[in-house]
């Protein structure tokens, strides 16, 4: 296996989505190959770090005006069908 | 353990018939949907858009929309799937207006040599979120994000922060399930290798030989 046939494989190997035979084969792979491990280990952590960042949040605040103002919407609209 | 158990059981049952009631009419019951699904649309739509005004219409946009087409959703899918659809392209196309640029799509795919072969391979600190302070990190992390592709973005944001999996994210955004995997790929590769500058561990010279 080489680091590219490596790469290809990364997202499934970081999901459980893959067959038991190909992971032995990416483990093999990982073992001996630090570069892949350094990729595996950083990848594996941008996934974490973006998961629990919560860039984003609603403030209550406007998810209350926002939820007033889509059931008034709601009221007054014709629903197609 | 029973009562959670039941309860979990209920949320997915539960949904069903406030899609029913809604279908009906029941305002107060698709309410009860605007409460559950809220925060995670306005945290896609602001990924998508990258503009919180533009994330606040798309939440009433997609809601509303969602409340008058409740007849089209034959419930093959998820509520929350088909949801999810409505609110990516109600995004999407702020994003181009914003942009004035019609290209912007879900079906983008860019294709270059670099983008799954990693320039740079450096360790990164061990605890790395604890290098900057949290609204610092929020500001690297959000500009680092915003600089991929919109779909790349899109599909990352679907799949690694919102938890969806792989045959949801493709339903929603209407692509192939490989064609989810290949920009998901891509989309980790480019993030790891944008946040290396940040992230990687000081060096210390030839400390080791």
């Amino acid at each position: 296996m080489t680091c590219s046939d490596f790469l290809q494989e990364l997202s499934d190997y970081l999901d459980d989505a893959i067959d038991a035979s190909t992971r032995a084969e990416l483990e093999d792979h990982l073992a001996w190959c630090h570069n892949c491990y350094v990729i595996c280990n950083t990848t594996k952590k941008t996934i974490e770090i973006y998961r629990d960042s919560q860039l984003y949040e609603l403030p209550e605040e406007l998810r209350v005006r926002l939820q007033v103002a889509i059931v008034a919407k709601c009221k007054t609209t014709k629903k197609k069908h | 353990m029973a009562i959670i158990e039941t309860k979990v059981k209920d949320a997915a049952s539960d949904e069903l018939a406030l899609v029913q009631a809604a279908k009906q009419g029941d305002v107060g019951a698709f309410e009860q949907l605007v409460r559950r699904y809220d925060r995670n649309i306005f945290r896609i739509a602001h990924h998508i858009t990258q503009n919180r005004e533009d994330a606040e219409d798309v939440v009433q946009d997609a809601f509303l929309k969602a409340y008058e087409n409740l007849e089209q959703f034959q419930g093959n899918s998820k509520f929350y799937t088909w949801l999810v659809r409505i609110a990516v392209n109600e995004s999407l196309m702020k994003l181009r207006r914003r942009r004035s640029d019609r290209t912007v799509s879900i079906d983008e795919d860019i294709e270059t040599e670099e983008d799954t072969m990693p320039r740079e391979i450096a360790d990164w600190s061990p605890n790395p979120e604890q290098l900057y302070r949290q609204g610092e990190l929020k500001d690297i992390l959000r500009k680092t994000i915003q600089g991929l592709p919109a779909s790349f973005r899109t599909v990352f944001v679907l799949r690694d922060v919102e938890g969806l999996s792989t045959e949801e994210t493709a339903e929603a955004l209407d692509l192939s399930i490989p064609a989810v995997k290949s920009r998901l790929l891509r989309a980790r590769l480019q993030l790891r290798e944008r946040l290396n500058k940040f992230f990687r561990k000081p060096k210390r010279g030839d400390s080791k030989k």
